[in-house]
């Protein structure tokens, strides 16, 4: 099956400090599918908080939010949601 | 992969910048070193000019044999205009048509005081290790006994929970979650953490702990060569898993093949002992003494053993 991708522009003022990068991975790990972030180049699993943090996401960045599994969609939906409120 | 700069040289190395200074922010592209010796004597159809040159004594001391207006030439044909830097050893003299040249195209000219082999080297290792190829790969990296020992699995499966223990039973983490690879030579891969979460750990219900200021300085290691894979995977009773441990299976990260190994977790499973014995099984078999091939060669003498007594 083909991954799906998402590019995205973070707008949470603060960037993903520790507290929302926590929310983030909580929210994915609501989903079944393989989840991932990737920032220039890097890619983390989006389910595993330190590896979102090593990335050190600021506000106004891109980033690109990757899914594959049945639940793909949805998860990249709500995980762009989350990410540009 | 990280740009280098030449004056990422200067900060590594004890070399002085002698002229054109203009451009110390010239990229460095590849790690191939070139020692302009054929260049020397005016041939400079494959002049290898994006590369950092090498002036050794060889190449200084036909330079200096020739005439003033040559020296000007060739000067003006090595500093072109994309060159990244160019390296004196030995601490010799600087000639004068060289720096002139030099100043005038804003090619570095550093100088060095050690010996030609040893400046090459030295920038050869550094260079190398800047271009690795590099990945990330989610995990946890943990040096057991002395083997790198890289733990992946699916979020959530306990790899963190097992790092603790093993860092509990002496062993020392690397990195917690994501681990930082890079390729060094055609067989080898070291691993480190992302500065920013080095030496912590993420157990669920406890938070962000770190292991340096709870376990002490002896738990932490900053890189490590991965030796060992160990997949952690929630068990399946559908699926089959090595009864035996006589064939190595292998997983590929970027060229390199690594043994590996798939373990079952089940509530119960004592995961940090079962990782630590692989761990050690791993060094013995790579010393020569492998247990499952031992015993497979005992039951087949004996099975022949028996047969030959029923003829």
């Amino acid at each position: 099956m083909v991954m799906q991708e998402k590019q995205v522009k973070v707008g949470l003022a603060a960037g993903l400090q520790a507290r929302p990068a926590a929310e983030f991975v909580q929210l994915a790990n609501r989903f079944s599918s393989h989840l991932y972030l990737e920032k220039e180049g890097k890619r983390v699993n989006a389910k595993s908080i330190m590896g979102l943090m090593s990335l050190a996401v600021a506000s106004n960045e891109e980033i690109i939010i990757l899914g594959d599994g049945t639940d793909e969609q949805e998860a990249i939906q709500e995980l762009t949601a989350f990410v540009t409120e | 992969m990280s740009t280098v700069r030449t004056k990422d040289l200067l900060e590594h190395f004890n070399l002085e910048l002698v002229a054109g200074k203009d451009g110390i922010h010239r990229e460095i592209t590849t790690s191939d070193i070139s020692r302009p010796g054929i260049e020397m004597t005016g041939y400079f159809k494959y002049y290898p000019k994006e590369r950092l040159q090498l002036i050794g004594k060889t190449e200084m001391a036909y330079y200096m044999e020739l005439s003033d207006a040559d020296k000007r030439d060739r000067a003006a044909n090595l500093c072109t205009d994309i060159t990244p830097g160019i390296v004196i050893s030995r601490g010799m003299d600087i000639p004068e048509a060289l720096i002139e040249a030099a100043n005038e195209s804003g090619v570095p000219i550093l100088h060095s005081p050690r010996k030609t082999t040893r400046v090459i080297s030295r920038l050869t290792n550094y260079l190398e290790t800047k271009f690795a190829p590099f990945t990330a790969i989610h995990g946890v990296l943990v040096d057991i006994y002395g083997v790198g020992v890289l733990i992946t699995g699916q979020s959530g499966v306990g790899k963190s929970e097992t790092a603790l223990e093993l860092v509990k039973r002496g062993h020392r983490l690397v990195a917690d979650d994501s681990v930082e690879i890079r390729q060094e030579d055609y067989d080898s891969l070291v691993g480190n953490s992302p500065p920013l979460i080095e030496h912590l750990l993420e157990i669920r219900g406890l938070g962000i702990i770190n292991v340096m200021t709870l376990f002490g300085a002896g738990s932490v290691r900053s890189h490590k060569r991965i030796s060992l894979i160990i997949n952690l995977e929630i068990w399946d009773k559908k699926k089959q898993y090595d009864r035996l441990g006589l064939d190595e299976d292998k997983m590929r990260i970027m060229e390199v093949d690594i043994p590996k190994a798939t373990i079952p977790v089940r509530p119960g499973r004592n995961l940090a002992v079962i990782i630590e014995v692989a761990a050690m099984n791993f060094r013995l078999k790579r010393m020569g003494v492998n247990a499952a091939e031992e015993f497979s060669e005992r039951l087949t003498t004996m099975i022949n053993n028996e047969k030959d007594e029923t003829e």
